[in-house]
């Protein structure tokens, strides 16, 4: 590098002192000089990566990523900035590491009794990405919509249990609205600037929307944060349906997309390919709302959860406060373990900590319950 | 010499072959980037009918000019710096507007976009500025302050005097597109010359990144501090990226000359003062700007500006003067009269909240300015807004005494 050059990277170099997050953790000045003369095939650039890290310093006690794919080849591109981030992210998951995808419901043991008196509802969600697209912080309103146009011909073509319906963001009449923010299935544009910064808002709400079944047990987002979110969904402690639908609706999905020659992004290494460093592997978040009144008070609760690779957030998603003691609890790891693994951590956690429910409500000490880390 | 600087290669979005319009790529180096295969397919490419966006639920400037025809044209271009119609609507796109309050609903990344994108801007910059044709017309500049006729306002109504503008420097990207060393770099050079600032103009920079809260407390007391953008108008232009990284504020000792740097443009001077000499607060203005650009031209830079456009800046709805010059002032009798709007409307006359752009009046007091940015000189507007605000005065006056007053003949415009 000449000595103009070198100048001009040092200018370039983003002032991260005040920032918390896990680009501003491995992004030397280095690595910034190496990666500031890359680009990915469609034109991503590092600094695209990290706008969203450099708007947002973070929080003193929550590390958010900081960054951003635009497209597949950007996780190879700008695996020098990526790889110690998803390292740091995922438990230390090393570049050579592979990732394990099984999405074989039948291998999860038990999870269809769950208590209904303490487990209100059970869901699992994940994220799949379009292959030969690029992602949304990137892709262009062609992009877009040729994204939407597919996953609509593709969920259309669903029957039995899955049979549904589309409702695009921009023409659904106020009814339609009403009704689905009633059922809890609306999203809204995005208003976090974690996801406004990295530019996954442009041109909202054109070729966004939202198709569910019949049932309202199976919903996909088009277009949000990833090409597509799908959730499995049911009142009651039904894990095992949720993911059993959940399996077989994501199959029956990427068969017609592969048939078009549009598989799902996915490598062996990172596993299922999204958005966010943070939903690499499985992108799966398999959760329940569960009444813990009294576990959720007790001294142990966070390790509990900690040994059981379980995290808890409020009823109203991430970033909410819990109400009358109920619980969003769910599986904390993405990547380097199947969705069959982690759903049942969830399962066995879950019903680990009801019954430490019960014996809290009886007086007993839950000590000798407390489990090994898993 | 004009640094290095001037024409770094940013490029972002270098989607197949572009068709660069206007090369004149001066000093500096181009950066050319490897092109990575890492083994996928090249981005597919949609012709501009896939790509064109939906502006039927929208009412700005530019919504009302984007024809398919003009998409397909400029889709593809790019300015030498990589800029791209995409990106100049995007805020536009974005905020589908109000149905009475029209914005104009794209930006410029930088000085060659106004040529670039023509086909757009042109019908743009003629709707927003009143009929003004910017492929025949000619702006006239005019900072000769001694012009001004009058201009010591009655000070039981005029509370305080403020004229504003902007400036961008040539060679560098503006706010919607700069990188950060280009942002950088407009900090450095601007400060460099303002410290060179003599007399009642001399002052101090404080930088958003490092200044202690006491000073943050008193600018923000002096009504001076600039905050990050929260307007939707600005964010999705990407005018807030990397804030507040080589923003900030100068002003002179005697807190009647401001700069604001890398906010909506690359500068903003502001010359003010309580009461109603408008007279001193133009004339410090002029001179305060013409001793800014002695300075940086000293330095081997120069304000963007031409003969068609007269200053550029970020927003087509700023050309040519850039230029706000206004009151606050106590109206409170003739803003209840029917007539006021249209009072308003003849003198070319406009009235915001004290808070400025998008607020209330309060106590009967309105901020009252000029309405027109283009095809009017500098004294011309400040001497519209001196003999309206008068007359404004006259009709508060009049009603006081239980006097009618009359609607003035509409002044002359383009149309």
């Amino acid at each position: 590098l000449t000595k103009q050059k070198v100048k001009w990277f040092e200018e370039e170099y983003p002032d991260l002192s005040k920032h918390n997050n896990h680009m501003a953790k491995v992004l030397t000045k280095d690595i910034y000089a190496k990666l500031r003369d890359k680009q990915t095939p469609s034109g991503f650039t590092v600094d695209d990566v990290i706008q969203t890290g450099v708007d947002n310093p973070g929080h003193p006690f929550i590390m958010t990523v900081g960054c951003v794919a635009g497209d597949e080849e950007s996780y190879e591109v700008f695996k020098d900035l990526l790889d110690p981030i998803i390292s740091d992210r995922h438990g230390g998951y090393k570049a050579t590491d592979k990732h394990k995808t099984d999405l074989n419901f039948e291998n999860l043991k038990g999870g269809d009794d769950l208590d209904p008196n303490y487990v209100l509802s059970s869901r699992v969600r994940t994220g799949r990405s379009i292959k030969g697209f690029t992602l949304p912080p990137h892709n262009s309103r062609g992009e877009r919509r040729a994204i939407e146009r597919l996953s609509v011909e593709a969920l259309t073509s669903l029957d039995g249990e899955f049979k549904g319906k589309y409702y695009p963001l921009k023409s659904m009449t106020d009814a339609e609205q009403e009704q689905l923010i009633n059922d809890h299935f609306l999203f809204d544009k995005p208003v976090s600037p974690l996801l406004t910064c990295a530019g996954m808002a442009r041109d909202w709400p054109d070729a966004r929307g939202i198709w569910h079944n019949d049932n309202k047990t199976f919903l996909v987002w088009v277009n949000e944060e990833d090409h597509l979110r799908v959730i499995s969904m049911q009142k009651g402690g039904n894990m095992r349906e949720v993911f059993r639908r959940f399996c077989v609706g994501l199959q029956k999905i990427e068969e017609i997309f592969k048939k078009h020659n549009h598989g799902f992004m996915w490598n062996e290494h990172l596993g299922y390919i999204l958005t966010c460093p943070s939903n690499l592997g499985t992108g799966l978040r398999g959760g329940v709302h569960v009444k813990l009144p009294k576990l959720s008070t007790h001294p142990k609760f966070d390790e509990i959860l900690n040994r059981l690779r379980l995290q808890k957030r409020g009823t109203g998603g991430v970033d909410t406060a819990s109400v009358g003691g109920v619980f969003d609890i769910s599986n904390a790891d993405r990547l380097g373990s199947s969705e069959v693994a982690q759903v049942q951590l969830v399962v066995d956690g879950v019903k680990l900590m009801v019954e430490m429910e019960k014996k809290l409500e009886k007086g007993e000490a839950i000590d000798s319950m407390i489990p090994a880390q898993k | 010499m004009a640094s290095s600087f001037s024409r770094v290669l940013s490029s972002k979005r270098n989607i197949g072959i572009l068709s660069l319009v206007g090369g004149s790529v001066t000093a500096g180096f181009l950066l050319h980037r490897e092109h990575v295969s890492a083994g996928a397919a090249v981005r597919r490419r949609y012709p501009a009918s896939a790509e064109y966006p939906d502006l039927r639920k929208h009412n700005n400037c530019m919504a009302s000019h984007l024809t398919p025809a003009i998409y397909s044209k400029l889709c593809d271009k790019a300015t030498p710096n990589g800029y791209m119609l995409d990106q100049a609507i995007q805020t536009g796109v974005d905020n589908p507007g109000h149905p009475f309050i029209k914005t104009v609903g794209m930006v410029a990344g930088d000085e060659e976009s106004y040529e670039v994108f023509a086909d757009l801007l042109d019908p743009v910059i003629k709707e927003r500025h009143n009929g003004y044709d910017p492929t025949t017309m000619k702006h006239p500049t005019d900072l000769d302050s001694s012009k001004i006729q009058s201009g010591h306002f009655d000070e039981r109504y005029v509370l305080s005097s403020r004229v504003r503008t902007g400036r961008s420097i040539r060679g560098l990207s503006l706010p919607p597109a700069c990188t950060r060393a280009e942002r950088r770099e407009v900090e450095r050079v601007v400060v460099d010359a303002l410290a060179g600032l003599k007399g009642d103009l001399s002052g101090r920079y404080y930088s958003l990144t490092q200044m202690t809260e006491k000073e943050q407390q008193q600018l923000i007391d002096d009504h001076f501090l600039f905050d990050k953008p929260v307007s939707p108008l600005l964010t999705c232009a990407g005018m807030a990226r990397d804030w507040p990284d080589a923003r900030g504020i100068w002003h002179n000792n005697e807190k009647t000359f401001l700069i604001w740097i890398n906010e909506e443009d690359h500068t903003r001077v502001i010359s003010m003062e309580r009461g109603g000499n408008m007279r001193r607060v133009f004339e410090r203005f002029c001179r305060g700007l013409k001793e800014v650009e002695r300075l940086i031209q000293e330095r081997g830079w120069e304000f963007m500006w031409n003969e068609r456009l007269g200053y550029i800046l970020t927003c087509p709805s700023n050309l040519g003067t850039g230029l706000r010059a206004g009151v606050h002032v106590k109206l409170p009798l003739l803003s209840k009269d029917a007539r006021f709007s249209k009072i308003l409307d003849n003198l070319r006359l406009q009235k915001r909240g004290t808070g400025g752009v998008d607020t209330a009046a309060v106590g009967g007091v309105f901020d009252i300015s000029n309405l027109d940015r283009l095809g009017h000189s500098e004294v011309q507007l400040v001497q519209t807004v001196i003999d309206g605000v008068n007359y404004l005065i006259e009709c508060e006056k009049r009603l006081e005494r239980g006097q009618d007053i009359k609607v003035p003949p509409p002044l002359k415009q383009f149309k």
